[in-house]
């Protein structure tokens, strides 16, 4: 019973995003808009690009993750699912965890996929493409896990909208600081293990902890 | 029997009414240690001989920092205590909570600015502590604009407590990426004072203004929990009775 609706959760917003193109779209289109934009405001200089292609692609990772987090529960908890989640008597962690892995499928993989293209928009050193693929790969976790967190706080409120940026730009700090730093390092050459396996750790150490904090939060979210 | 103390934190008048009590002898101690503090920190204690007579405002900067970190703790003790207990008074702590620790944190920063115009020719550089202290701040805020988007009170308590609790895991990890980022970028050279350590004539009244600005932080609390009280409660006969003044 319990383990299915983990299962069911994951297949349910799979099956949900896949109807709906655009909403699996959507975060990748913003995502090479805003990608787009740093030339505009920084100069098409290719060599100033490549200096700052780490850190743009990884705050621009970070809106992306906003942006879909937003509205990861909002049609859940509109139409009754996670009233219906809470009362079957299943655990509501797994439930949170389901919503956690799915948001970083639909979001976070496609995103690790696509990353190597958008970083040579920005003219990056090859060397550092690898880094960068497994850094947003295992950061974008750390990510979804958070994102599922501040849409479970939120949800309940109609004005929840900048609010959510708030709350999760500054616990999403450590994961732009070292993913970040993972690929400059990687860029100039030195060894990225040690730093990859905190990143791993921590996010090892999210998906298993926050799901505890939105399970507690969606029960809040429903007195409302 | 042994309990008897706990449950009485359960109870608004008569927390009220210890707030009171506690308040009428902490509150003059606070301000008089303020004064002593301020007056022998930034007139008595002996100039630094490197900063000359810039280097006071560590009488203002230090203890507003540490109490600005403290306050976080504060905050999600209390928030941990109304997740386990459902206790009202702790909500309200953490509800004002917030906001002090968010003034606090500002202040440390503009201290901070303020000390570093002459000492590091530049109002604000991307040093690790005071990006820590930007992002505290970033939290508090977070915390405060959650519990106000709520309309059930009890409910934005409950999640504002998880809030800043995930908080308190994070910042730890926060503290460290900081530093780790710190280390990382170092621009050219920002020394702070160069000898770490601090001779007793100048180390006493900072003592005393940190013991002062504690001091300080636990008035402001109680203040705003008995304003909170009233507010929360004022539907009650107990504050009724206290409004109107019968006993």
């Amino acid at each position: 019973m319990s383990t299915s609706l983990f299962t069911k959760v994951v297949h349910r917003q799979l099956l949900l995003a896949f109807r709906r193109p655009a909403a699996l779209l959507n975060p990748l289109t913003f995502y090479a808009v805003v990608i787009a934009l740093m030339p505009l405001g920084l100069g098409p200089e290719r060599q100033v690009l490549a200096d700052f292609a780490p850190g743009l692609l990884w705050i621009a990772a970070l809106l992306a993750s906003l942006l879909s987090a937003e509205t990861l529960l909002r049609s859940d908890y509109d139409d009754g699912s996670l009233e219906q989640i809470v009362t079957s008597g299943g655990s509501v962690y797994l439930a949170a965890l389901g919503y956690v892995i799915s948001h970083w499928l639909i979001t976070g993989l496609p995103l690790m996929l696509l990353v190597p293209l958008f970083s040579q928009l920005l003219s990056m050193p090859t060397e550092g493409v690898l880094a960068l693929v497994a850094s947003i790969g295992v950061g974008t976790l750390l990510l979804s896990a958070l994102g599922t967190l501040g849409a479970a706080l939120t949800v309940a409120l109609r004005r929840g909208g900048m609010l959510i940026s708030l709350l999760l730009l500054p616990l999403e700090v450590p994961v732009l600081i070292l993913g970040a730093g993972l690929v400059e390092r990687a860029i100039s050459g030195l060894a990225i293990q040690g730093l990859l396996s905190i990143l791993i750790g921590l996010a090892v150490l999210a998906v298993t902890l926050v799901p505890i904090a939105i399970a507690a939060s969606i029960r809040i979210s429903l007195e409302v | 029997m042994a309990w008897t103390w706990f449950h009485r934190l359960g109870s608004p008048p008569w927390i009220y009414h210890f707030a009171g009590r506690v308040l009428r002898y902490l509150l003059p101690l606070t301000l008089l240690m303020l004064c002593v503090g301020a007056v022998w920190g930034l007139a008595f204690a002996p100039p630094d001989f490197r900063q000359g007579n810039s280097y006071r405002i560590i009488y203002i900067h230090v203890p507003v920092s540490v109490v600005a970190l403290a306050g976080y703790y504060v905050m999600a003790i209390a928030g941990a205590v109304s997740l386990i207990w459902r206790m009202k008074v702790a909500d309200l702590m953490m509800r004002v909570a917030a906001p002090i620790g968010a003034g606090l944190t500002l202040l440390a920063l503009v201290t901070g600015a303020v000390w570093g115009k002459p000492t590091w020719g530049t109002w604000w550089v991307w040093d690790a502590r005071i990006t820590s202290m930007v992002i505290l701040l970033f939290l508090y805020i977070g915390v405060y604009a959650l519990y106000e988007a709520y309309d059930n009170k009890t409910l934005a308590a409950k999640a504002c407590a998880i809030l800043s609790l995930v908080g308190t895991v994070n910042i730890p990890i926060i503290y460290k990426s900081v530093d780790w980022w710190y280390s990382l970028h170092q621009p050219a050279s920002i020394k702070f004072t160069g000898g770490t350590t601090i001779d007793p004539s100048m180390l006493y009244p900072l003592l005393l203004m940190i013991s002062a600005v504690y001091a300080l932080y636990v008035c402001l609390l109680l203040l705003g929990l008995r304003a909170g009280l009233i507010d929360s409660e004022s539907t009650t006969n107990w504050v009724k009775r206290e409004v109107l003044g019968e006993h």
